[in-house]
């Protein structure tokens, strides 16, 4: 068990520098297009968004298939996303802005998409630092309450992405309809009743024993 | 891609017989009037035989297919009239928003191959004297050919320099005759969904339509371009024919025209009708009047690293401002 969990860490590990390494290599190909800041930068952010949408499924996705486990690697996830999103905001000042502060601080006080996107980043720095095991502890339930953070994160990324497009809105809306389905599968009652579903389906199977549930959840769930 | 498709079908110039594609008696004796243009427009490269070569290479047929800057001329050496570098050629023809191609910016030079550039006509219509149907040769014949390096600033805050090839707007609706009602110069781009599969998504009011304010449209500087680095349009430029009007936002520069109109009033413009709170009709090049989602006061030039300031009507304040004396720029944005 122990060796499959390493596996399966190891292999979130590389799927998600896939798109890091991706950059990496069509920068030294010369493959980024005339225009290279501007392409980095779209992609660190449309990869933070969806590694960030792809953690917040986590949760719902445990209910439905009662995979458990899978809890032990939403804190991964989420950090590459905040790794992606923290790129995206490093491109933006260093490479797209070379630290010009005033044009920075008058960008973000005066046009609502990079307000969006400098909040949402902003949001995910406390969910971040208090991503520790020894954090989770310390805070115990509030842990939970702090991390619900993330909604808000998600959907001023998502704002941001929707803003930032001039006529085609195809993406942004997938982003939309995604981040909306997930958090439709929170509404309590959506929730409970995904889980009590599948609970049904193991008992049956199992002949009324309820032996499914298992245990090792060291990261507590957030509150649905 | 594109070049491949080129070189494997003959177009259509290339079969139709010598003479009528351009005029060669319009290329000699053009030296002179040009040097006194470039006198009055910046960006205009000094005639030289060159031109009138490639113009004769052209006319019999034998331009090869153009997968780069035409060899007449040293390209690296040609600068504009503010002494800056032409961005290269890859620049110029792979990163374009072309949305009848995609709204990616390298969609138009992967996608562009299936529009047909030739033969095209264009049709004149509205306040004009000598309304019509033209052939795009004989539509052009009459017309000096000039090669002009322009800035071309986008609204979304880049920019490059761009050798141009082409005829002064003007030249062309002067020789149509409008009428003492026509105030407006509207240009639209062709309609064809199987020409430019970008168009089954209505991601704009298609056809694309822009227009320019007469006066603005007679001005020396707005080119109708055929051309780019001494060769006919990249399908994904705005082949075969496309307005360059450079003291304006790129939007302005209608690609892949098909009609030009001359109207009594002020036409609905695409992207005014898109977004009217974001793109107005004018959309001069203005550091000092914000995009509502950017700045406009600096731009990144391609193949630069540091963002530079940008320039009150694109840098053509001198050659074009007294058209707008005494408007409020801030309210006509």
């Amino acid at each position: 068990m122990r060796d499959r969990a390493w596996a399966v860490r190891a292999g979130i590990w590389v799927l998600a520098l896939i798109p890091a390494g991706l950059i990496v290599v069509d920068f030294l190909r010369g493959r980024l297009g005339a225009n290279p800041i501007e392409e980095v930068m779209h992609r660190l952010g449309w990869w933070a968004l969806a590694i960030l949408l792809i953690s917040m499924a986590v949760t719902p996705l445990r209910r439905i298939t009662g995979w458990n486990r899978l809890i032990r690697y939403r804190r991964l996830i989420g950090l590459f996303a905040f790794a992606y999103a923290t790129a995206h905001f490093l491109v933006y000042i260093v490479l797209d802005q070379w630290f010009a502060w005033g044009y920075i601080v008058e960008d973000i006080a005066k046009r609502p998409f990079i307000l969006a996107g400098f909040s949402a980043w902003l949001l995910l720095v406390p969910l971040a630092l208090t991503s520790t095991t020894a954090s989770i502890r310390r805070l115990g339930k509030r842990w939970s309450v702090l991390h619900r953070l993330v909604y808000a994160a998600a959907a001023l990324g998502t704002l941001h992405f929707f803003w930032r497009v001039k006529a085609d809105t195809r993406e942004p809306v997938v982003f939309v309809m995604v981040l909306a389905l997930l958090l439709v599968l929170r509404i309590p009652a959506v929730s409970r009743k995904l889980s009590d579903r599948r609970r049904r389906r193991t008992e049956n199977r199992n002949g009324g024993h309820r032996n499914a549930r298992r245990s090792g959840d060291r990261v507590p769930a957030p509150g649905s | 891609m594109v070049w491949i498709r080129r070189i494997q079908e003959p177009r259509d110039n290339e079969i139709t017989p010598h003479g009528t594609w351009l005029n060669r008696r319009h290329f000699i004796g053009r030296s002179a009037k040009a040097a006194v243009a470039s006198a009055l427009v910046p960006g205009l490269l000094s005639a030289c035989d060159t031109e009138q070569g490639s113009a004769a290479t052209r006319s019999s047929g034998l331009q090869e297919a153009p997968g780069g800057p035409s060899q007449d001329r040293d390209w690296a050496s040609v600068r504009s009239e503010l002494d800056e570098p032409l961005n290269p050629w890859e620049d110029v023809t792979t990163y374009n928003n072309f949305y009848e191609f995609g709204v990616g910016k390298d969609d138009p030079a992967r996608n562009a191959h299936s529009l047909r550039p030739r033969p095209w006509s264009v049709s004149i219509e509205g306040e004009v004297g000598k309304p019509g149907v033209y052939d795009l040769e004989d539509f052009l014949t009459p017309h000096v050919v000039e090669d002009r390096v322009y800035r071309l600033r986008c609204v979304e805050a880049w920019s490059m320099v761009i050798p141009w090839r082409g005829v002064p707007l003007g030249d062309v609706i002067r020789r149509v005759e409008p009428t003492s009602k026509a105030r407006f110069v509207e240009m639209t781009t062709l309609l064809d969904e199987e020409q430019m599969p970008g168009q089954r998504r209505r991601v704009l009011d298609w056809p694309y339509v822009e227009a320019l304010r007469l006066d603005e449209a007679l001005h020396p500087l707005a080119l109708l371009a055929t051309g780019v680095y001494g060769r006919d349009l990249p399908n994904q430029n705005g082949a075969p024919l496309r307005l360059v009007v450079p003291w304006k936002y790129g939007f302005k520069s209608v690609k892949s025209i098909v009609r030009i109109r001359l109207l009594e009033s002020m036409p609905p413009t695409t992207w005014a009708v898109s977004a009217p709170r974001e793109y107005g009709f004018y959309a001069n090049v203005n550091p000092n009047v914000d995009h509502p989602r950017w700045t406009q006061s600096q731009e990144r030039r391609l193949g630069e690293f540091r963002r530079r300031p940008t320039l009150m009507f694109n840098g053509y304040e001198d050659e074009v401002g007294s058209l707008y004396s005494g408007m409020d720029l801030r309210q006509n944005f």
